[in-house]
């Protein structure tokens, strides 16, 4: 995590030009901003550098490793088949495809899908859930390097509704929420063989927020904060044991988001608090009910905390005390976080339309918008200089070159 | 053959076919063995990631092979747990993307012989089909109606879909004749619940009577109890009296009155079995619902369950499984147990229950159960009782396709 955050903020102060992997839900750190700079800010139809077309069905982000673009998808009308597919950055080709049969259970609510949860990777490896539960770890070229059926071990772990919560890797654990109404756990499990390291009961209850890496505020170390609706469970990451605890609720559906050393947690609206270590409460910084985020989950950009709410309010809070600076509407819905690097962010709404919003501006202003005309319920991933959004057609490559 | 005499380089020369041919045998005989304990290995993964890293490096060794290592990774596919399964299609990916891209051939003749043998894994075989389409579209074209009954529910998901649009085109020329005979044809073959409810809408319109019930092999004719308590979720593990022996005279002391089985019978094209009708619309309560089953034939066969309550299910006394989820959806075939069918009577208890949610969304209290093979096809009891009449809910909708 602390190489992680480092990494961050070397390239917004001392780069304008780096190109930043992005790793996991909401890239590095899970904080949804890049160091990138050359990112297209005035959006027009030119912005369009390539788009695919997929296999099949998804709205988990792609995941970007040097100059490749990986992405899963599930067909076939159980949906039960698995897809993970590698493109090059650069041109959308095809480097490689390996599909898998589910062995879990595979129904959905119609606006999500098997491949709803975003793939994450340690540089080395790529960690693929499916709502499915399935747990495919492979190598950057494709080559298989363990595979786990989590619900062929745990029958009852599964979602009818469909699962989403994304793995996190901290250090050489993979981080799992397999979070739902029955047999409800979340697991580490060691990067080299796919064997658990630790597994934890979790509340009974669906919750499709994805697992957040911070420090223990005392030894460093990292810890892992488990988030459903009673509250927030702190757990070290290679261990599972638990380290601290918050206990006043939070969402089950946006993440918390953990930036400048203080994480943000949906929580009756917004909770900003500094982690605990092991023993030790975390610290409250403030609490703003006005703040409470929908589906998706609040970003930090410069000084700025950003909800977006079910309306498309895009609200905009000082980091210091919560309080609200301004409010934005935006054409929703959406389900998609904005992502962001500089003073900029990118909206993606549920048919395709995509805002790029100056938060800089004295009350936040969309600058530019491009309609992409499709349904596009996954969060936007940065790297390689461009944007790379996918809806359950296409994977689309906005700027670059 | 040379004969081998004297001593030097030159009388060396004449082995060279002998040692080679020798040296080649022993070659095979070991990548022969190496690729029988690479599938050991890729067969021995299991449950908590058991046998990962011997797999994968398995894995690695079997797909540098080349395309004639294609159809034993397929049949290796029979004997392969879905894990395991999975391990071994990737590798068949991986071997066919590469000799593609290298433009070498498969061996389609063989992938062909393979796809026609119907007692391999139905989705191996189905992975055969692609490749062979994939290498020669004209062959997957030809081969395409021939999986009407397949094993394989892709296989025949695609070849009933031909015989749809061709129903599909004959309604469209005005041919209900042709369009009838179409629909009824693609009918008795369609598994997919799509394709089922397509047609079944079409030939309704068309003035058939289609009994859906019967097509899924639901169960329609239950006895129901109710109620007994469920609030704070008690009930889910609280084992009420038919838990422990069914006594279909019995009267117990439920949530709020006295309990008693009752009958039903179910019109519902989904064989959706209500609850709610028998005892009211009730909160916070659990209820059983018992029927038998009987089998022609003893075999394996599967119970699927569709059901947005918390549930269990009992097979001839055993409970196959049991599940904690409330409302967070239902649908045809949600659920799969597998079990053995005795030859003659079989009892099925299904335990449901109901939480205090207030949502309109949270009103059902109800469940369907159908018997069939792993293809989906019905196995219908011996003594199957008539359908009960009443509407019909599925409906032809002519703007939506069922692909």
């Amino acid at each position: 995590m602390k190489t992680v955050l480092t990494a961050v903020c070397l390239a917004t102060v001392c780069g304008q030009l780096i190109a930043a992997d992005w790793l996991q839900f909401r890239g590095p750190g899970g904080t949804g901003i890049s160091p990138e700079a050359n990112l297209p800010v005035q959006l027009d139809a030119k912005s369009v550098t390539w788009k695919i077309n997929l296999p099949g069905r998804g709205l988990s982000s792609p995941v970007i490793v040097g100059d490749k673009i990986f992405v899963t998808a599930c067909s076939s009308t159980e949906q039960d088949r698995l897809h993970v597919l590698c493109f090059s950055a650069k041109d959308g080709a095809k480097l490689w495809e390996r599909q898998f049969w589910a062995t879990g259970r595979t129904m959905a609510h119609p606006k999500t899908s098997v491949a709803a949860n975003t793939p994450c990777s340690d540089g080395k490896r790529l960690f693929c859930l499916f709502s499915s539960n399935d747990l495919l770890c492979l190598d950057l070229d494709g080559n298989v390097l363990w595979l786990r059926g989590l619900t062929r071990d745990y029958p009852n772990a599964s979602n009818s509704l469909g699962m989403a919560a994304s793995p996190i890797v901290v250090g050489d654990t993979l981080v799992v929420p397999v979070e739902n109404d029955s047999e409800s756990f979340s697991a580490g499990i060691d990067v080299a063989t796919g064997a658990n390291r630790w597994k934890r009961d979790r509340p009974k209850l669906a919750c499709w927020a994805t697992p957040v890496a911070v420090p223990d505020a005392k030894s460093g170390q990292p810890l892992v904060v488990l988030q459903s609706g009673p509250g927030l469970s702190v757990v070290d990451a290679r261990t599972g044991q638990e380290a601290w605890y918050f206990t006043d609720g939070a969402s089950t559906m946006s993440s918390s988001v953990f930036a400048g050393g203080v994480l943000y947690v949906p929580s009756k609206g917004m909770a900003a608090m500094k982690p605990g270590a092991a023993g030790v409460h975390p610290e409250t910084v403030w609490h703003n009910n006005q703040l409470s985020p929908a589906t998706a989950s609040p970003v930090v950009l410069g000084d700025k905390l950003f909800t977006l709410n079910s309306a498309g309010i895009l609200s905009a809070a000082d980091l210091k005390d919560g309080k609200r600076l301004w409010q934005l509407r935006t054409t929703g819905p959406h389900s998609a976080t904005p992502v962001g690097f500089g003073k900029h962010l990118y909206l993606v709404n549920e048919k395709g339309l995509v805002q790029v919003v100056d938060t800089s501006a004295p009350e936040g202003a969309v600058v530019s918008t491009l309609d992409l005309k499709d349904t596009f319920i996954g969060t936007p991933s940065i790297g390689a200089g461009a944007l790379f959004i996918r809806s359950d057609k296409a994977l689309v490559k906005l700027g670059g070159s | 053959m040379p004969v081998v005499t004297g001593s030097g380089f030159a009388n060396l020369l004449p082995m060279k076919p002998l040692s080679l041919i020798l040296l080649g045998t022993t070659l095979a005989l070991s990548a022969h063995a190496d690729f029988k304990s690479d599938i050991a290995a890729i067969h021995q993964v299991g449950a908590e990631g058991k046998g990962n890293p011997p797999a994968a490096a398995a894995w690695k060794n079997l797909a540098k092979a080349d395309a004639k290592s294609l159809v034993p990774l397929l049949t290796a596919m029979d004997d392969a747990n879905d894990l395991a399964a999975n391990y071994l299609r990737s590798a068949v990916d991986a071997i066919a993307d590469r000799e593609l891209a290298a433009g070498r051939k498969l061996p389609q003749s063989d992938l062909e012989k393979f796809l026609a043998e119907k007692q391999h894994n139905p989705r191996a075989r189905r992975l055969a089909y692609e490749l062979i389409a994939r290498v020669s579209p004209a062959t997957g074209e030809k081969l395409l109606p021939t999986f009407a009954n397949d094993p394989s529910v892709e296989l025949r998901r695609d070849a009933v879909q031909q015989l749809i649009d061709a129903a599909d085109k004959a309604l469209a020329a005005q041919d209900k004749v042709g369009a009838t005979k179409g629909f009824s044809n693609a009918l008795t073959y369609a598994r997919d619940e799509a394709q089922i409810k397509k047609v079944a809408g079409e030939l309704r319109n068309l003035g058939e009577t289609v009994d859906l019930p019967k097509h899924f092999g639901f169960l329609t004719h239950w006895k129901l109890l109710g109620a007994f308590d469920n609030t704070k979720l008690v009930g889910f593990d609280t084992a009420y009296a038919p838990e422990k022996a069914v006594d279909l005279t019995a009267t117990y002391d439920g949530k709020l009155d006295k309990a008693r089985w009752v009958d039903t019978a179910t019109p519902h094209d989904y064989g959706m079995v209500d609850f709610n009708r028998a005892f009211g619309d009730l909160k916070g309560v659990t209820g059983y619902a018992f029927t038998e089953f009987n089998a022609a034939a003893a075999g394996p066969a599967e119970l699927r369950l569709g059901c947005k309550n918390g549930w269990k299910v009992w097979f001839n006394g055993a409970l196959l499984f049991g599940r904690d989820e409330y409302h967070r959806g239902a649908r045809i075939d949600q659920y799969r147990l597998p079990v053995t069918l005795k030859a003659g009577k079989n009892t099925i208890l299904v335990k449901a229950c109901q939480n205090e949610e207030v949502k309109d969304w949270t009103k059902e209290w109800e469940f369907q159960l159908r018997v069939c093979d792993a293809s989906g096809t019905a196995i219908l009891a011996k003594d199957r009782p008539a359908t009960p009449k009443g509407p019909a809910t599925a409906k032809a909708d002519s703007k939506k396709g069922s692909k």
